[in-house]
């Protein structure tokens, strides 16, 4: 291979006479986290009201919520990207689309809706799912106490269903901050996208994205560790701890443990 | 607000649209689906096979694959396949590959991993017994796979292989970053060509929304049929 590495590359001064590269690329992991963040906040309340509206025995909510989730399930990402961008100022009254054009951090809004609500379609599917999962005896147990549909799902349903929902809300949230990276397209300047400023100033093109490769497997890992801690602060004792997978760390201690018995 | 919505360049871009985008994303994903649902499998029987250099392998491979946004993996491949080919072609310069197989390769190796997924829990939804049994009659590790196992497997996750080609389906129009005419990128070149942004991309939102529904209506109509044989 011919190819000419160079990792002192990160430490130089880029063209916007600033920043170093490296700086760059940092830059970029601000916008992919502060994007994933404000969308998930979209996407978990969204989600739960359309994934709790899917699960009521009302036919219209039921109707409306997988009409939603059908809806930005089926459509790519990107083009929905592209609908919020380029389509909605046109086709919104023409003071609102000059508005939104001249919007500063255009691209950052529009990112944020649109991995929100693309995202809150997923969430609601899980939200659904976990909520079908429990025994259908708890929703009429709680009814049959004479609670409303509302406390049933407040008291009974839900605190249930968001415990069995964390893994997979894990894997959302981890799916939201990657998929932050199709925002590169409408302009937001992520990490992918620093990435890709790295190579065409510096050439470097595989310094740049081997950089930008282990930050993403550095946030992918304390995100799930994170989360594996959050649901061991709620877990129930007795009813769901049994099926949590111990971390690493916890079977290496228990392997410890089990050695000094052998000495 | 449609007072000046252009059904003609609709009309008048369908072929290109059609036959130049989107056979391209039709091909790719079909091809992208069939090479990564054979290096999945291979990767999910590394991954139970008990050895632990092909265990870390394919679980490094796979965890790798889960945690990259698939755009960065795009570029990654783009600019990495040039110089792979130069390495096992032995040739003294990047040797050039088509924006088409830098994206098949892409998607393939991509998906992969969450094939590979899809088929570990397949195989492992098939009773221990059967191994057992098949060893009993001396089949030996190849054949036991080959006829026992793996097709079983396969048709337990054909639902969901289909889900995640539709998924794989509708992330094709990533290579968009590439400049690459596939459907998306054939709807954006004339739109912008023309100035028809809001006819051309609600244009191209409709037919991936009718092509997505469509097929996971049935494979949803799939699942329910083969739940009632089983």
């Amino acid at each position: 291979m011919n190819y000419h590495w160079n990792w002192g590359i990160f430490w130089q001064i880029s063209p916007d006479g600033a920043h170093t590269y490296f700086q760059l690329l940092l830059l970029g992991t601000w916008w992919t986290l502060t994007t994933a963040f404000f969308a998930w906040i979209i996407a978990l309340t969204l989600g739960s009201l359309v994934g709790v509206a899917r699960t009521t025995p009302n036919k219209w909510l039921l109707r409306f919520g997988n009409a939603y989730v059908e809806l930005f399930r089926n459509i790519p990402l990107l083009v929905q990207m592209f609908l919020w961008y380029f389509v909605l100022p046109e086709v919104v009254p023409n003071s609102v689309g000059v508005w939104l054009k001249q919007l500063p951090d255009a691209s950052f809004y529009t990112a944020v809706v649109a991995l929100g609500l693309y995202t809150s379609a997923r969430v609601a599917e899980q939200v659904r799912a976990g909520i079908n999962s429990l025994a259908r005896g708890q929703r009429a147990a709680g009814l049959a106490l004479g609670l409303t549909l509302p406390q049933t799902y407040r008291y009974v349903l839900l605190p249930m269903a968001y415990r069995i929902m964390l893994p997979p809300l894990t894997s959302e949230f981890i799916n939201a901050i990657k998929n932050s990276s199709v925002a590169l397209t409408i302009g937001l300047m992520e990490l992918t996208a620093r990435a890709r400023e790295v190579q065409e100033f510096s050439f470097q093109v595989f310094e740049a994205f081997t950089v930008a490769t282990i930050i993403y497997i550095i946030i992918n890992i304390t995100v799930t560790e994170g989360m594996r801690r959050l649901e061991r602060a709620v877990a129930i004792p007795g009813y769901l701890a049994a099926r949590a997978k111990p971390s690493w760390r916890q079977r290496w201690k228990a392997r410890q443990r089990w050695r000094l018995r052998r000495v | 607000m449609f007072s000046n919505f252009d059904f003609d360049v609709i009309i008048r871009s369908l072929p290109y649209l059609f036959i130049d985008g989107m056979t391209f994303t039709v091909t790719l994903t079909a091809m992208a689906a069939t090479l990564g649902l054979i290096w999945g499998t291979l990767l999910a029987l590394m991954r139970l096979s008990g050895f632990p250099p092909l265990v870390i392998f394919a679980t490094g491979y796979v965890n790798l694959m889960r945690s990259v946004p698939l755009v960065l993996m795009i570029f990654w491949f783009y600019f990495l396949v040039p110089y792979i080919g130069q390495w096992i072609t032995g040739s003294s310069a990047p040797i050039r590959v088509g924006a088409f197989m830098s994206s098949l390769i892409t998607f393939a190796l991509f998906e992969a991993a969450f094939f590979s997924e899809i088929m570990r829990a397949g195989i492992q939804s098939i009773a221990r017994g059967q191994m057992a049994a098949a060893q009993a009659l001396g089949m030996n590790y190849r054949t036991t796979m080959s006829y026992i196992i793996l097709p079983q497997a396969f048709r337990n996750m054909v639902p969901v292989l289909l889900t995640q080609t539709i998924i794989l389906f509708q992330d094709t129009s990533l290579v968009y970053v590439l400049s690459i005419t596939d459907f998306l990128g054939a709807a954006s070149k004339i739109a912008q060509r023309d100035g028809r942004l809001v006819e051309m991309y609600l244009f191209a939102a409709a037919v991936y929304f009718i092509i997505s529904l469509a097929a996971s209506t049935a494979v949803r109509r799939l699942n329910r049929r083969i739940a009632i044989i089983r």
